[in-house]
């Protein structure tokens, strides 16, 4: 019965869907305030239905209906609880609910806090986003039903892949659709302005908060992701430039850019067409990652298995969407009026290069994501585009950016002097350059940790610079204090986010500098690395609630004295035939101590042990980032909204 | 005062600023694209790297120093681990490589299962492998590996599973052999 309901409210959320993919667009173009009055209505329906929907999925999970196909796939009994709940949307189907869920939430979102929108811009926005929530409610309900009954019901599930049993992966997915779908929004605002043909500080305004939101949530998805890999997987990395990251970070360059380019409209009201173009781009990267994880094209560890069917949908999604987004913008971008000018030094000047960059970085990543694949079909040859492609491409153009990351905050609006900017940083630049040097000269060799960290050091210091000028904390240090609760939340916000950045930068810096080793050991022997002395202890058999394995103890000592105790472990997991490697890591905040088990013979096992230098940097990092992205969403002016628009709109009218 | 000078030469001025903000633009646009399409290829040159299944490398043996992917099914009973050391064989039916690789083997390499290793031909004409991967799903063939499979003349997937990998060096391909008797390589 639950199922049944469930599937019924998808078909019904897909009806009110394409009433506010209609209704209210229709009404804002026949200037109809009714039918434009429909649309927070219809918003509010559809995120009722496709939550009961969702509810009723949580449900099947939670029960273990094993009448429910999905439930038998992906489910069994003896799971703990979050993960029978989570795995309603760890797979495929449930994470498409979970997609539309929170497509629906935006949407609502926009009608209950974009009361001061103007009305017409208000129903187009709440229309485009009735269109996407149409297309992926009939995607789901013609490929991918979550509520497709089996017969006769099965004994139980064949249990979540062991992989996926965890709680940094329960979390994972929906804080990266929380971040794809935040491009649908200002998407669906990039759309509403072509439509009316007007863009102004205002759209600027509405645009930021959301980009913002959607950049944090990004953020925050992608290093859980990444902190998952580096702690599950037990390969001792954080990144592989995988398919399927790549392709959440593609996003995350476009809506970085949109978010900087965003400040220059609502401030300057310049560089309109361009952020139009951007908000578009970066909601056409959320849906080329949908399809590019969803479709099986990609061969990665983290894509779901999949059928073509669903593939050819998306792309046909994907290609109606992008194709006619950009036919729109080809034909009324040129009616957007010309924007206000600057000199090409000055913040806005900086903001350009921050944007061209990051777009050019996400294009290079593009074409190594893509490039098999066209390799494939187009010239018959198995390819494949591993780090060294990315690395070489992708760090020299990290370069210029994090060079003018410090530098743009202090620049003036409009035209600036770059002496006096440089001067106020030199100190930054001096100690990124001891930085480097100190690192360089007692590591040798690999340089490329040593400008990280110098990088890191600019960037840090840049932020603290670019506060300490805004608070005038040398000038006049003693209203300093006072200043500092003054400034403006926003201006905190990129502060924070670029030191977070620059925090990142310098755990990945510091994992250029990792070590490792391999070693077959016999139980009492030890294997020094890094300083330490490992030693393996023992291994013995362990058992969990659905899973039998082998831990190994390896104490590690350094001088003799003390440091951990690491018990990594092999595990089996019968029900669903797999077998997982769980790493063992200590982490002392100036490096991650990390063991892996593998196999064993005649009383040797072989242990791959890590040394992980300044390792939980980078998440931490990555958290900062999104941090000032939330205290830069908190600023007033965010919350306020945006009266001008009104008085403009009124003063045009009049 | 000046602001009523400014108003007046605001149109032309405003205009002219415009068109040589734009040149700006557009100059670092091509400069950025053109840097971005220069990188991108030569990493693109330096960095590709190629799948091989055996039968290729005994076709042409791989140019030394190049990275390229190896895969296929690794052949029953070859599989020996000398402590950190393994050592095995990668087979698609009609030619067989040696693989060694210093490593932790990933969860699900078992004999006759599908595989994709990353190295370079060592001067031995074994292969040494720097990554071993096999999917965390048992019934995951790798796509290459598919592919080879198929091209070897050993499997048609749509007759069901890949028959097991015991077999493999025993078999006949289906098609023509074009005149080559099939002989396991080194």
């Amino acid at each position: 019965m639950i199922p049944e309901l469930g599937h019924f409210a998808l078909a019904l959320a897909l009806a009110l869907s394409l009433a506010q993919a209609v209704l209210p667009l229709w009404g804002a173009q026949r200037g109809d305030a009714r039918l434009m009055a429909a649309g927070p209505g219809l918003a509010l329906g559809v995120l009722i239905a496709v939550g009961s929907a969702f509810g009723a999925l949580l449900w099947c999970f939670a029960v273990n209906d094993t009448s429910v196909s999905n439930v038998v796939q992906n489910s069994h009994s003896a799971k703990p609880m979050l993960y029978k709940l989570a795995g309603a949307w760890g797979n495929h189907e449930g994470s498409m609910v979970l997609w539309v869920l929170i497509l629906a939430l935006c949407g609502a979102a926009v009608s209950g806090f974009g009361r001061g929108l103007p009305g017409a811009l208000r129903a187009r926005v709440l229309a485009v986003l009735g269109m996407i929530g149409s297309g992926f409610l009939a995607f789901i309900l013609a490929t991918s039903n979550p509520f497709l009954r089996v017969w006769p019901p099965a004994a139980d599930g064949q249990g979540l892949n062991p992989v996926l049993q965890d709680p940094g992966l329960a979390f994972h997915p929906p804080l990266l659709y929380l971040g794809y779908v935040g491009t649908a929004v200002t998407f669906a605002f990039a759309i509403a302005a072509l439509i009316e043909g007007r863009v102004d500080a205002a759209w600027g305004r509405w645009v930021r908060p959301w980009a913002l939101a959607s950049w944090s949530f990004l953020t925050l998805g992608i290093a859980l992701g990444s902190w998952w890999a580096y702690y599950e997987l037990g390969w001792g990395g954080y990144w592989f430039w995988d398919p399927v990251e790549n392709a959440s970070l593609l996003p995350w360059l476009a809506g970085c850019a949109l978010l900087h380019s965003a400040i220059v409209v609502e401030k300057r009201e310049a560089l309109k067409t361009w952020s139009v173009l951007l908000a578009i781009l970066a909601f056409s990267m959320s849906l080329l990652g949908t399809f590019l994880v969803r479709s099986g094209v990609l061969n990665s560890v983290h894509a779901f298995a999949n059928d073509p069917e669903r593939g050819v949908f998306i792309l046909a999604l994907l290609v109606v969407t992008v194709g006619g987004a950009f036919a729109l913008f080809a034909w009324r971008a040129p009616s957007l009026s010309p924007t206000g000018v600057f000199a090409p030094i000055s913040r806005e000047g900086a903001l350009v290069l921050n944007n061209l960059l990051l777009c050019t970085i996400a294009a290079v990543v593009l074409a190594g994501t893509l490039y098999p694949m066209f390799a494939d079909l187009m010239l018959k040859a198995k390819i494949s585009v591993g780090p060294p492609f990315y690395q070489a491409t992708v760090f020299p153009l990290a370069v210029p950016l994090i060079l003018a990351m410090a530098a743009g905050p202090l620049m003036a609006w409009k035209r600036a002097r770059p002496w006096p900017v440089l001067q106020r940083l030199w100190w930054a630049a001096l100690a990124a350059l001891v930085a480097v040097l100190v690192v360089w000269l007692v590591q040798g060799k690999p340089v490329l940790p040593a400008l990280g960290f110098g990088a890191a050091i600019w960037l840090i210091l840049g932020a603290l610079t670019d506060v300490a000028e805004r608070v005038a904390l040398f000038s006049r240090p003693r209203a300093a204090f006072a200043r500092a609760r003054g400034l403006p939340r926003a201006a905190w916000g990129g502060a924070v986010a670029h030191a977070g950045f620059g925090i990142s930068l310098l755990g990945m810096a510091g994992m250029g500098l990792a070590t490792e080793k391999l070693a077959a050991v016999r139980v009492g022997e030890s294997v020094a690395l890094a300083g330490y002395e490992w030693r393996l202890d023992g291994v013995r058999d362990v058992v969990g609630p659905n899973w039998a394995g082998r831990r190994a103890t390896v104490t590690v000592t350094r001088d003799g004295a003390p440091v951990t105790v690491l018990e990594p472990e092999k595990r089996n997991f019968p029900i669903a035939r797999q077998a997982t490697t769980e790493a063992a890591i200590h982490t002392t905040w100036a490096s991650d101590l990390y063991a892996v088990m593998g196999e064993e013979e005649n009383g040797t096992a072989t242990l791959r042990l890590h040394h992980n230098p300044l390792a939980p940097w980078i998440w931490l990092g990555a958290a900062v980032m999104a941090l000032g992205g939330g205290l830069s969403l908190s600023d007033r002016r965010a919350r306020v909204g945006a009266p001008a628009r009104r008085r403009a709109a009124g003063t045009v009218e009049a | 005062m000046s602001g009523a000078v400014a108003d007046r030469r605001g149109g032309l001025g405003l205009a002219a600023s415009r068109r040589r903000r734009r040149l700006w633009v557009l100059l670092l646009c091509g400069l950025g694209l053109g840097g971005a399409a220069a990188l991108a290829l030569t990493a693109f040159q330096d960095n590709l790297v190629f799948f091989r299944s055996p039968s290729d490398i005994v076709a042409s043996a791989p140019v030394d120093g190049r990275a390229f992917r190896l895969g296929g099914l690794v052949e029953a009973g070859s599989v020996v681990r000398d402590g950190a050391e393994a050592r095995f064989r990668v087979t698609d039916g009609a030619h067989a490589v040696s693989v060694s690789y210093r490593g932790v083997l990933p969860d699900l390499f078992r004999e006759g299962q599908g595989v994709v290793t990353l190295g370079k031909m060592g001067p031995d004409g074994a292969f040494r492998a720097s990554e071993v991967l096999a999917r965390h799903d048992e019934t995951y063939m790798p796509p290459e590996v598919m592919d080879a499979l198929k091209r070897s003349g050993h499997w048609n997937p749509e007759q069901g599973a890949a028959p097991p990998a015991a077999g493999w060096n025993t078999m006949q391909p289906a098609g023509a052999t074009n005149g080559q008797p099939a002989r396991t390589g080194g």
